[in-house]
């Protein structure tokens, strides 16, 4: 079975469901990071399935702005997080309730 | 045949990494499981022939945002806490299960009309092309990313230094 564009669109979907539960499910801050990072692969991979299958090279562009946007967002949040942890001593999403309403 | 080979091993790997990454307790192996599956997926990018995009996977991911996040963990290290499943884990669990099935059923019910055979050709100077070429392409939008990493650095820099 020859793997066409349905396989790489299928793998991106799992990977992103794992990076989905991630981001939902688990407590520490740093590791919510690192969930949205699995999630925005996914996405790059489907970017560059449509691109390859399709023949446009415009995805390809789209995944260098994603590359770029995830580095300034994940120097952004654990910038954030080393910033919290100083003053709260923790790293667990469910005691940052400072802007609970 | 050797697409058909460095697919599925890649998938495994990558998927196997993923999960790693969300079900490992300990935060230092999970981030360097994650480091792993930025390898897989560069992988995956030269096995769709996005050979620049493969090589700025590994420069950007696996060089810079993992090390920035084994910074963050050393920095807030939390040894008794590790990695915890907060309360809404199964809810979490029934929605990305909901999410994978939809997408899956999407993928399969939709005709994309996809090209059958596709040539391997170098992509840096389709890329260029696309980015800075002829019509105006992307270069408003190159230009805005370029303000925006500056902003990002001066804002992290703000944000952790000294009082």
């Amino acid at each position: 079975m020859a793997i066409g564009l349905e396989h790489w669109l299928i793998l991106a979907a799992v990977l992103f469901s794992i990076g989905l539960y991630g981001v939902l499910a688990k407590r520490n801050a740093v590791v919510i990071l690192m969930s949205i990072e699995i999630m925005l692969s996914a996405v790059n991979i489907t970017m560059v399935a449509f691109s390859r299958y399709g023949q446009y090279i415009t995805g390809q562009v789209f995944v260098i702005f994603i590359m770029v946007v995830a580095a300034a967002e994940v120097a952004i949040g654990l910038a954030l997080i080393i910033s919290i942890y100083r003053r709260r001593k923790t790293v667990d999403a469910e005691k940052y309730d400072t802007m609970k309403w | 045949m050797g697409l058909q080979i460095a697919f599925w091993i890649l998938a495994v790997v990558s998927v196997g990494a993923a999960v790693a990454v969300v079900l490992l307790h300990n935060v230092f192996r999970a981030a360097l499981f994650l480091v792993l599956c930025f390898f897989t997926v560069a992988g995956l990018y030269v096995a769709m022939g996005a050979d620049f995009l493969a090589g700025a996977q590994v420069l950007i991911y696996v060089g810079a945002i993992a090390v920035l996040i084994i910074f963050g963990i050393m920095l807030t290290r939390d040894s008794t806490e590790g990695s915890p499943s907060g309360r809404l884990r199964l809810p979490a669990l029934l929605i990305g299960f909901l999410f994978l099935v939809t997408m899956i059923f999407v993928v399969i019910g939709t005709d994309w009309g996809a090209v059958a055979e596709v040539s391997a050709e170098p992509t840096t100077e389709a890329l260029a092309e696309a980015i800075f070429g002829g019509d105006g392409g992307f270069v408003l939008a190159f230009e805005i990313a370029a303000a925006l990493l500056l902003a990002a650095i001066i804002g992290a820099i703000v944000l952790v230094r000294d009082k």
